[in-house]
């Protein structure tokens, strides 16, 4: 039997909301769902998990923070110590308080630039790629539900489509893949 | 969906569909450019490529160019980098602070706020890199290692802290800008018919296609960008005021610099935001987006920002005083009252005085006194400037090293230059780039829409 995928377009994100919580009560799962804007509320409802960005981010800006002291310490300190003014050259701590604008800048310029980087990555957007949204539309006004015959195992292609049909459906299109 | 208050005024004027917005915003990047457009690019590229040439004589040959002299070594350069810095922090605090405060109002004005950062940001890091004088050593900045030693930069310098400081604000501004026009590029892409068009907006797209773990992604990395860009923000001003602050030279060793310089830069800022947002609303026919109420929001932030500003005035002119210290006090004497008194009054009556005219809601919602009122802030701003760095060193210690600053036709024809290299590329991003942010408007359709909000009051 082939793999059937249905992509249930709505005309609104209520609509789609409404959608998805109904087809999911009925135990169908919903692979994805392409919108034109963030759709609040609608992640916890198909199984979309928080996502771990923020975690990443924190980690590559205090990566940033510790190669800045790393950095300051040996431009500064170790490699070659210069007498500013008679301050102290020769202890990092004491010289610290120089040094905070530089380290924290450079925490923020990994902090962000990490993370986005990664952001592009798990997205798979990068300059380039080919867009992978089933319908132009849906950029634009239209909601469109995934839903695959693979993952709904336990139901046949006409059972799906009934419960589809019993929400506000805009289009629906069904393929083989 | 969430409820909006009734009492709050609606953010998108008229019955707009999401389709609507996409129409409205994409409509003017698919059509023929228009003739004004034409004409305004020409006259700012013509103005840029004279800025250009400037730049070209003055790096054949030197900083003599200039019109710096042995006492004022610092002068309408740094005074244009303070000043372009300075309009560039608006659009990070619009797109960050207020997304922070989760101030709906931001999302009509935050894309060509933050375009107008970038290019900011570019046209201040002119000045000093070419103030280097050998600008092609300008990478000795940045610690490399190299056959002096390794010799490394002075991490002790706030000079070194500001390299840090605007690569860093320049660089995240971009990314940050960049990652919310992501996905209405892709609104474009799916909207053009042109091939050749299709082929270089599906480019800038990234390939988005808007699945809903997309979605929760990008909301994330906004939010946090907004985090972390925040403290930037303020970071990178009080870094700016620093080059002065931690200096020894009268009229400049003020802690009170960073909180004076970062609410003057946002002040000059919003005051650009909105000389640019007036012209563009009403070119690209955006009036149902950007209406008075973001304008009057907007005029409020110029009151308080203006109102610090004036209140540092009055605060450096008394501490010069109380300090007891007769250098501090004759460099305040000087502001006001020596040969550069005329640009202290200028800056007083510009920065201070007219922008409390906004206390009347008449004018602050009055769209041509506030164009008007916009550039003068922007011209106040120059002066400040000016003032703290010109009237601060012309006369410091000893009065047989004073001397006096006459700029050159290389430093006027600069700085008129980069304000053409700045239209350049904001008409360009006017033309090419979605000027608003069409996937965020589209998430406060429903919430501050008018109609949507007349039909919720009837319920």
């Amino acid at each position: 039997m082939a793999n059937k995928v249905f992509h249930v377009m709505y005309d609104d994100d209520q609509k789609l909301m409404d959608g998805a919580r109904a087809l999911v009560a009925k135990g169908i799962r919903v692979k994805d769902v392409f919108s034109p804007f963030p759709v609040h509320g609608l992640d916890p409802v198909i199984g979309v998990k928080r996502t771990r960005l923020a975690i990443a981010s924190f980690m590559y800006a205090s990566t940033g923070t510790a190669l800045a002291i790393l950095g300051t310490w040996y431009f500064m300190i170790h490699d070659w110590p210069m007498n500013i003014g008679g301050k102290p050259s020769f202890s990092w701590i004491e010289n610290a308080p120089a040094f905070v604008p530089i380290i924290f800048e450079f925490s923020v310029f990994c902090g962000a630039h990490g993370m986005v980087l990664t952001y592009l990555l798990r997205n798979g957007t990068l300059p380039g790629m080919p867009a992978s949204n089933p319908d132009p539309r849906t950029t634009d006004d239209k909601f469109v539900m995934e839903i695959t015959t693979e993952q709904n195992g336990g139901m046949s292609e006409s059972d799906i489509e009934a419960l589809i049909n019993t929400t506000d459906v805009y289009e629906l299109s069904i393929k083989n893949y | 969906m969430l409820k909006e208050a009734s009492i709050r005024q609606p953010l998108i004027l008229g019955h707009k569909t999401y389709h609507d917005i996409t129409k409205d915003i994409c409509g003017p990047i698919e059509g023929p450019a228009p003739r004004e457009w034409k004409i305004a690019i020409t006259i700012a590229a013509i103005i840029a490529v004279y800025g250009l040439s400037c730049i070209a004589y003055l790096v054949a040959t030197g900083i003599g160019a200039w019109g710096l002299n042995k006492t004022v070594g610092w002068a309408w350069d740094i005074t244009n980098f303070v000043w372009w810095v300075g309009i560039g922090h608006a659009g990070t605090l619009i797109s960050a602070v207020l997304l922070l405060f989760r101030q709906r109002w931001r999302m009509a004005i935050n894309r060509s706020a933050e375009a107008m950062t970038i290019f900011a940001v570019i046209m201040a890091a002119i000045f000093p890199v070419f103030h280097m004088g050998r600008v092609w050593m300008a990478y000795w900045t940045l610690p490399l290692p190299n056959q002096f030693g390794s010799l490394w930069p002075n991490f002790n310098s706030a000079l070194m802290w500001d390299v840090f400081a605007i690569s860093t604000y320049f660089s995240v501004s971009l990314v940050f800008w960049y990652i919310g026009l992501i996905p209405d590029f892709a609104t474009i892409r799916d909207r053009m018919v042109k091939p050749g068009m299709k082929r270089f907006y599906s480019i800038l797209s990234f390939g988005w296609s808007g699945r809903a773990k997309n979605w929760t992604r990008f909301e994330e990395v906004s939010l946090v960008l907004a985090g972390i860009a925040t403290p930037l923000v303020f970071s990178v001003h009080s870094i700016v005021s620093m080059d002065f602050a931690t200096s020894v030279v009268p009229g400049w060793h003020t802690t009170i610099f960073p909180p004076y310089f970062v609410s003057g830069a946002i002040f000059s800022g919003f005051a650009m935001v909105l000389t640019l947002l007036l012209i563009m609303r009403k070119t690209m026919k955006l009036e149902s987006y950007i209406h008075v109420k973001h304008v009057e929001y907007m005029n409020i932030v110029i009151i308080v920002t203006g109102s610090i500003v004036g209140v540092a005035y009055l605060t450096e002119l008394f501490i010069s005083w109380y300090s007891g210290v007769e250098y501090e006090a004759y460099a305040f004497i000087n502001r006001f009252s020596g040969p550069y008194s005329w640009s202290y009054w200028m800056m007083m009556t510009c920065n201070v005085i007219s922008p409390q005219l906004f206390w009347f809601k008449k004018i602050r919602t009055n769209l041509a006194a506030t164009f008007v009122l916009s550039i003068v802030v922007n011209i106040g701003m120059w002066f400040e400037r000016f003032v703290i760095i010109v009237t601060s060193i012309h006369r410091d210690y000893v009065p047989g090293a004073w001397g006096e600053f006459h700029p050159s036709g290389i430093d006027v024809g600069m700085f008129i230059g980069t304000i053409g290299i700045f239209f350049t590329l904001f008409l360009l991003f006017a033309r090419y780039f979605p000027v608003l942010a069409l996937n965020e408007l589209k998430t406060i359709l429903k919430m501050s829409g008018e109609s949507y909000k007349k039909e919720a009051e009837k319920h």
